[in-house]
């Protein structure tokens, strides 16, 4: 209690002894769970892994360009949920994103002080919806509003696009798409709020000093200066987007299909997993769905770091700036 | 990085300024309109939920488990029992190891050290919750079978992220002159963590605390292979597999019948009902933290 490791020779050596305990027990025990975090980690990765090996070992890449999914000839491949994936996510983030940065953009510039705390917590809320919930929503409410009123519209005047050509279906691609925005808008809005909030006041003060409007500022200054942060938020909802199971399952009608429309049934990786793990017939089924687990966890990882990557770089360069 | 602006600000009323003031006023409404898109979208599904929900909530919600297939009638019990034991056994085990994480990364570990695990933490915060119930399901289950209590470990993996991540933004508020203040009276660092630190940090923590009770409640995807096969009754025996209400949500909504879906939505209004009052507090006493916290200063 009496000692301190700032000046060792200072200290009577008696008394020295008893707090060192205490605080090597802390520091192991805070460190131990620091290893423990690692071996999670380590250990998430081997066991996906490990149970994909069969699958793996049977099927090489040519599992990421194969299209069959048959039990029966046990000839599996991901290609039509890599491209689901890919097109459920990067539909919602064509939807989300902009409107993410201008939702961050209201938080931060134009918003009323008195506003800005209860509409960011109303955002905030978005996100804590539960998937299953916004599943059940998009399921029974959404899908089939959209199947009876957008979908018809979009067919009608946008059905030379192939996107909007088909039939409507009240399961399907589209549905998946609105829900995924739905939870990707308050990831990028809140980071994008962050970002926008960090813009020293000099540079914005510059601008309207030029005589620039506030969205003259806004796009010559403010956008110029978050942009790589922007990007890194975009790299997360992304990731966010590519994981969800639960609420695409539910919406997605769950199909081995690639349709060039957006109105019919389709399925995504994690999607696929979280309709067919449960109940699989052979074990090379099973090794397959954690194949697409893997990649799942692949995409997840480079996503993640990318974007931790560029944000940690902004930083140091605006902190070398400052 | 200054304003690509070559015009003379001088010629303040010319129709090109006009316009220019007209272009940004333009933009400014459409942010605005986004914004409330956002809050609409949100109140469109609380209220979708609460009028389907309202109706169905009853005395037998939450005294009966589910009735047979084609019986009217049966509730939810066993599903709210499993969802608030798996939740407590997740955050149980989750908070301690998510706190003293924390403690480890903001007072003891070197810088780079420290940069590791918060991109450590972010990593697993980034990987797919369906991901995580597959690693548990070859962890646990193929060896042990479905259990509560392999399905309260996957869910403590994914909130364990949110709770050192928040309890971090805490500690690293408060300020080093305590930090500084402790040891110059003598204080290890030890001591000054479980005196001065924890102490001022333990709004942060309770509200780091709900927030991942909040995130636990709602998730389903960890649940699908580690608890779904499970007897239609009350369940509190952990090493055995139990209801929870994610689950049911996500089997009725599946339902061509109409009185599950029904069921469905009771399940996801009082879940979501749960979910939300949770994070709002959350919100709210962080909001009191950081004040509280700055206030020290």
């Amino acid at each position: 209690m009496t000692t301190t490791n700032l000046d060792p020779s200072s200290i009577p050596l008696p008394t020295r002894r008893r707090p060192r305990i205490g605080e090597t027990g802390l520091r192991a025990l805070t460190a131990a769970t620091a290893l423990l975090l690692v071996a999670i980690m380590a250990l998430l990765v081997y066991e996906t892994a490990r149970q994909a090996w069969p699958s793996i070992q049977e099927f090489g890449l040519g599992f990421i360009t194969s299209d069959q999914w048959n039990v029966v000839t046990a000839q599996f491949g991901a290609l039509n949920f890599i491209i689901g994936t890919l097109l459920t996510s990067v539909v919602a983030l064509v939807i989300a994103v902009p409107m993410a940065i201008a939702i961050g953009l209201f938080l931060s510039e134009l918003a009323p002080r008195v506003l800005r705390t209860p509409v960011g917590l109303m955002v905030e809320l978005l996100a804590a919806i539960p998937s299953v919930v916004l599943g059940l929503w998009g399921i029974l409410v959404m899908g089939p509003f959209l199947a009876e009123h957008v979908e018809p519209w979009l067919s009608d005047h946008l059905g030379f696009i192939p996107l909007f050509s088909g039939y409507p279906s009240s399961q399907g691609v589209l549905p998946a798409c609105v829900v995924l925005s739905i939870m990707v808008v308050p990831i990028v809005a809140s980071i994008s709020r962050e970002l926008f909030l960090s813009v020293p006041s000099e540079l914005k003060q510059g601008a309207m000093a030029l005589g620039a409007t506030r969205w003259e500022m806004v796009r010559s200054v403010m956008l110029p200066y978050v942009s790589g942060g922007l990007v890194a938020s975009t790299m997360l909802g992304f990731g966010r987007a590519v994981g969800e199971a639960i609420a695409v399952t539910q919406v997605i009608g769950g199909a081995n299909a690639i349709s060039r429309s957006l109105f019919p049934p389709g399925d995504t990786m994690a999607s696929r997993i979280a309709a067919q793990y449960a109940g699989t017939a052979t074990s090379l089924q099973r090794s397959s769905l954690a194949y697409l687990a893997v990649l799942l966890l692949i995409i997840s990882l480079i996503t993640n770091i990318a974007a931790q990557l560029i944000s940690g770089r902004l930083q140091r360069r605006l902190g070398g700036e400052a | 990085m200054s304003a690509q602006d070559d015009r003379n600000p001088l010629t303040v009323v010319s129709p090109r300024s006009r316009r220019r003031k007209l272009q940004g006023r333009l933009m400014e409404l459409l942010a605005s309109f986004a914004a409330l898109v956002a809050i609409v979208v949100l109140l469109i599904v609380i209220f979708s939920v609460a009028k389907r929900g309202l109706p169905a909530v009853n005395a037998n919600l939450f005294t009966q488990v589910a009735a047979p297939f084609g019986v009217e009638g049966g509730g939810i019990k066993n599903a709210i029992i499993g969802t608030l034991i798996m939740t407590a056994m997740a955050t149980a085990m989750a908070v301690p190891i998510g706190v003293l994480l924390a403690i480890f990364d903001t007072e003891f570990a070197s810088p780079q050290v420290s940069v590791a695990i918060r991109m450590t933490l972010n990593v697993l915060a980034g990987v797919p919750t369906i991901v995580i119930g597959i690693f548990i399901f070859g962890l646990v289950v193929v060896s042990n079978g479905q259990s509560a209590f392999a399905a309260s470990i996957a869910l403590a993996i994914i909130i364990l992220p949110v709770i050192a991540r928040a309890t971090e933004e805490v500690l690293l508020l408060v300020p080093s002159t305590l930090r500084e203040g402790s040891m110059a009276l003598g204080a290890t660092r030890a001591r000054t963590v479980v005196s001065v630190i924890l102490p001022s940090a333990f709004g942060g923590i309770v509200t780091a605390t709900i927030v991942g009770v909040a995130r636990a409640a709602g998730e389903t995807a960890p649940i699908l292979f580690t608890s779904s096969i499970f007897a239609n009754a009350v369940v509190t025996d952990p090493s055995q597999p139990m209801a929870s209400m994610p689950f049911a949500i996500f089997t009725n909504s599946e339902s061509p019948s109409h009185h599950d879906q029904e069921v469905a939505w009771a399940a996801a209004l009082l879940l979501m009902a749960f979910v939300l009052l949770g994070s709002i507090t959350g919100r709210l006493l962080s909001l009191r933290t950081r004040r509280q916290i700055e206030q020290m200063r």
